[in-house]
């Protein structure tokens, strides 16, 4: 297959960056995305060029580590026509001549680091704000001591699916995370051991996406469309539903502390 | 023991080997809880005065940096990904053990030791096997407590499946993503710890060397990896969960990043490497498709329940599965192990593919693979259950090679999956290094030569959540770690060394990519340190590896600077530790001339082409102490004594 590509090139964090073409005939229906970069970048080194800088790690779609869009589409969703991740996404969803542009996420919260290599801390942020339950190592009872009905369950892992690439970022008009925090949120406030912290969590993590420079929901739902997992957007529902008791909550003195 | 394995032109023997397991005394089932109710505490108040530097955070590291912190240690945790969410143990798909006994079908702590021991085919510590038994069901408790989302009956129990090499039910999963949901978990544990401040963490970050003062491991030198800059850190102990190295196979079910360069570093310190020529071949990958390929993915063994596996009965039979008749096939795992049938343990299974494409009867591209066939159990079970319990892996199977697993039986062949081998650490998980401890995959201990399924995840979170946080209170109690910082001139020596290796690597700017090199020695070491293993292909592999490793500090180009985000100096960093651990590996492979779990020497089998163990001689964990690159390293053997178990040839038939 011959292929031309528009890519992304920036050094680094404070240079201003621009598109950069190269052309390629070496590419295999058989490939994966990151496998037709990496021919691109073996040919770069070899002509004494810098190769593309790219994230990946696991290349089977579980680490979240890969992403970019293209076309215009995070992870290429519209290429693959099922969710995917940039590394689970093969060339032969492509066709011979295709132009491809290549471009890193954007989002105010997620800074360029190099070509389209970005920093998801903020995520990391959010979770480390309330995205867990409080258990000492050691602290726990028997697994069965507490049954969960199997729908809950489900329900609880079909959210904890998401592998935090941010993709749902990227695709957002606004830049929002809500998809992201919802699952976190969702996940445990749907298990009977995610209850004693449930409003305080969701009140600490929204608090951390705003301040992270994510930007609100306004419902456009891009986010689910191109969730490499199917992370639906009844998570933000749950989530926001939570947030309302929650403030309504917050609003009044600390109950507990007062009654002692 | 004097026999053939003594030495050799390529390594030498310690008279005195210096090996000392550490094990405590009394009855098996009692050591673990005495030796607790033995070591020294550190007073909770003291605690944070001490810091600890953790690299790696998979599961081992993540649990072990996330009860460390809770416990008020001063905690430094290093990843190399750009969150500590994405460590490689994200990617394992089938379950985790433990001896809960939920099915009442017989399980018990005693049993999964057995299992576990003789899976490992008698080369692993009776002692550490049994704790990780004794401590496998508290996992499971901790991490439902953590919110991970197990499986489930609809009695809201807990569900459990059974896992190659086991004859009973006690794999907890979470539906083909265990490590993933196991990982957030510990990570969430973890992310609670660095907001209450007892864990700072580091990611893009990669470890180079480790800092050794007064014969302590007292601290590491590391590279961030967006500006480069290499930076000191000092600690009271360093624990290293950096995973495994199976990369050194260049292809292998790691992920791209996985390395061997921490434990190296630590090896060429001065720690013992131990067995490193015990690796897994898994059985059920999917197949190479070119030359391109970047990295192999695996099919969850669970697949190996329901699913069965077969070859054309004639060799070079070319037709589609679908026309090829039931009685033209062969399945040969339930042929030749009729009692555990499809899911025969891994290495077995592993050659068992092997021999049959060797002899011509494997199917797809180039004749390597063989059928995962989901007909039979699609027409019991009904698409909707089989879509129940692997839908995942069948999406992740038609994603990769475009074909639908539910018409067209899969194609799997085995691929370099896990390192049995690793740093050699005692009982307390302390290397021969004092103060440098090591958990998780990148150390040796518990699986011997193979390891079953569900086990890794197993000893992962029982390293870091349980173990490491008893023996590392004593450590610091007992040792008393006296106060340095990092203008000690120990720092400075290791930095310097660091710094020259970057540039050294930067400038040689010849005319190959680092990924070139990394092909090339993988390619070697699967077809001659692989699957089966001959004195004359280790021979062979020992006088190329050398000449690689030379070729590399003469040609390989790493384009771009020190000072900036440059993946190409981070995998030519990798490669070069690879260049020198794969001549272990071989050293190591072609010392052992008996065949044992993963370790399959050709020379070493009974008539009907079985494994052949060799007791008298090889029952020992080899350790190696390195004596610089190219030069022959000393081999310490720590014996190991079976009390409790009598050693037995591992029949599956
Ligand atoms: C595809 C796959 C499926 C598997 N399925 C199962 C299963 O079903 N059941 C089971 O029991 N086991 C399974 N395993 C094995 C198991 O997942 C691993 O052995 C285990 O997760 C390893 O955990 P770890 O914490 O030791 O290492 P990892 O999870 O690999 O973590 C290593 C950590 O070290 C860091 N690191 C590495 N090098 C450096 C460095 N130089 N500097 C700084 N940081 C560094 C990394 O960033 C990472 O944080 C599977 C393995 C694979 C590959
Ligand atoms: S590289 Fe891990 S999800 Fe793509």
């Amino acid at each position: 297959m011959k292929l031309t590509l528009n890519v992304w090139r920036q050094k680094g964090p404070n240079d201003s960056g621009h598109f950069e073409t190269y052309h390629t005939d070496k590419v295999l229906p058989e490939m994966s995305f990151l496998e037709m970069l990496d021919v691109v970048n073996q040919d770069l080194i070899a002509e004494g060029k810098e190769p593309i800088a790219f994230d990946h790690d696991c290349r089977e779609g579980i680490c979240g580590t890969c992403g970019m869009m293209i076309n215009g589409v995070p992870h290429g969703r519209q290429i693959a026509g099922t969710p995917t991740t940039t590394c689970q996404l093969h060339m032969r969803f492509f066709k011979d001549g295709d132009t491809i542009t290549i471009e890193p996420w954007r989002a105010k919260a997620f800074p360029v680091l190099k070509d389209l290599v970005v920093d998801r801390s903020a995520f990391d942020h959010i979770i480390q704000s309330g995205g867990y339950i409080s258990v000492p190592t050691g602290a726990a009872p028997d697994g069965n001591a507490i049954p969960v009905p199997k729908p809950k369950a489900d329900y609880a892992f079909d959210a904890a699916a998401c592998i935090g690439c941010g993709a749902c970022v990227a695709a957002c008009p606004n830049a929002s995370a809500m998809l992201f925090t919802g699952a976190k949120v969702a996940h445990l406030a749907a298990l009977p051991q995610g209850q004693a912290e449930r409003y305080d969590r969701v009140l600490r993590m929204v608090d951390t996406h705003d301040a992270e420079g994510f930007g609100g929901c306004t419902n456009f739902a891009e986010c689910e469309a191109v969730c490499p997992k199917g992370i639906s957007i009844d998570v933000i529902a749950q989530m926001n539903r939570d947030l309302f008791w929650a403030n309504l909550t917050r609003s009044q003195p600390k109950a507990k502390k007062e009654s002692h | 023991m004097a026999s053939a394995t003594d030495k050799n032109e390529f390594f030498t023997v310690a008279a005195e080997p210096q090996v000392n397991s550490n094990i405590p005394p009394g009855p098996l089932a009692e050591k673990w809880t005495q030796h607790k109710f033995n070591m020294k505490l550190v007073n909770p108040a003291n605690r944070r005065k001490h810091t600890i530097i953790i690299v790696g955070s998979g599961l081992a590291g993540a649990s072990a940096a996330a009860t460390l912190g809770e416990q008020g240690y001063n905690v430094l945790c290093f990843c190399y990904q750009d969150s500590p969410r994405r460590a490689h143990s994200i990617a394992a798909q089938g379950g985790i053990n433990a001896a809960k006994n939920y099915r009442n079908d017989g399980d018990s702590v005693y049993r999964l030791f057995y299992d576990t021991i003789k899976g490992g085919d008698f080369r692993a510590r009776e002692a550490n096997v049994y704790r990780l038994a004794e401590i496998s069901s508290n996992i499971i408790d901790q991490c439902v407590a953590q919110g991970v989302p197990f499986a489930r009956e609809y009695g809201g129990l807990l569900d459990n499946r059974s896992f190659g090499g086991a004859q009973v039910s006690r794999t907890f999963y979470a539906r083909g993503q265990t490590g993933q949901q196991l990982l957030l978990g510990a990570y969430q544990a973890l992310s609670r710890q660095i907001d209450a401040g007892t864990v700072k963490m580091f990611p893009r970050t990669e470890m180079l060397d480790l800092v050794i003062i007064n014969g302590k491991a007292r601290g590491i030198i590391t590279r961030n990896m967006v500006t480069g800059k290499i930076e000191r850190h000092v600690g009271d102990a360093v624990v290293l969960a950096t995973g495994g190295y199976g990369n050194v196979f260049y292809l292998s079910t790691n992920a791209k990043g996985c390395n061997t360069t921490a434990i190296w570093r630590a090896h060429r310190r001065g720690a013992f490497f131990a067995n490193p020529c015990y690796t897994q071949i898994h059985p059920t990958c999917i197949p190479v498709s070119g030359d391109y390929q970047s990295k192999l993915t695996l099919m969850s063994e669970s697949l190996r329940n329901d699913g069965r596996i077969w070859v054309p009965k004639t060799p070079g039979d070319k037709r589609p599965p679908h026309q090829i008749p039931e009685d033209e096939r062969d399945y040969y795992l339930e042929r030749k192990y009729p009692s555990f049938g499809n899911l025969a343990p891994r290495d077995i299974a592993s050659r068992a593919a092997k021999e049959a494409c060797d002899a011509g009867r494997g199917v797809g591209p180039g004749g390597l693979g063989v059928y995962l066939d989901f007909s039979d159990a699609i027409k019991r079970l009904g698409r909707q259950k089989i879509e129940e319990r692997y839908g995942n892996l069948f999406e992740m199977y038609a994603h990769i090679t475009g074909e639908d697993p539910y018409v067209t039986p899969m194609r799997i062949y085995p691929a370099v999956h896990y390192t049995m081998g690793g740093l050699w650490v005692d009982y307390n998980l302390m290397s021969n290094i004092t103060g440098l401890f090591v958990a998780g995959e990148a150390n040796f201990s518990d699986h011997g030569a193979n390891r079953l399924g569900a086990s890794a995840l197993m000893q992962g979170l029982s390293d870091g959540y349980f173990v490491l946080p008893a023996t590392m209170g004593n450590y610091i109690a007992s040792e008393k770690p006296e106060k340095v910082d990092i203008n000690h001139p120990a720092f400075a020596e290791a930095e310097a060394e660091v710094v020259e290796r970057t540039k050294k690597l930067l400038s040689i700017n010849g005319n190959r990519s680092v990924d070139s090199f990394h092909r090339e020695l993988g390619k070697l070491m699967w077809d001659n340190c692989g699957m089966a293993r001959s004195d004359e292909s280790l021979r062979y592999a020992l006088s190329v590896i050398p000449k690689i490793r030379e070729e590399f500090w003469q040609n390989v180009k790493v384009p771009g600077e020190g000072e900036e985000l440059n993946q190409e100096l981070e995998k030519a960093g990798r490669v070069a530790d690879f260049l020198e651990l794969a001549e272990l590996m071989c050293i190591d492979a072609l010392h052992r001339t008996e065949s044992c779990g993963g370790h399959f020497r050709i020379e070493s089998q009974t008539e009907d082409g079985e494994a052949k163990r060799d007791d008298e001689h090889f029952t020992y964990v080899a350790a190696w102490e390195s004596t610089g690159v190219g030069k022959p390293p000393v081999l310490h053997k720590e014996p190991l004594n079976f009390e409790n178990v009598q050693l037995a040839t591992r029949s599956y038939k």
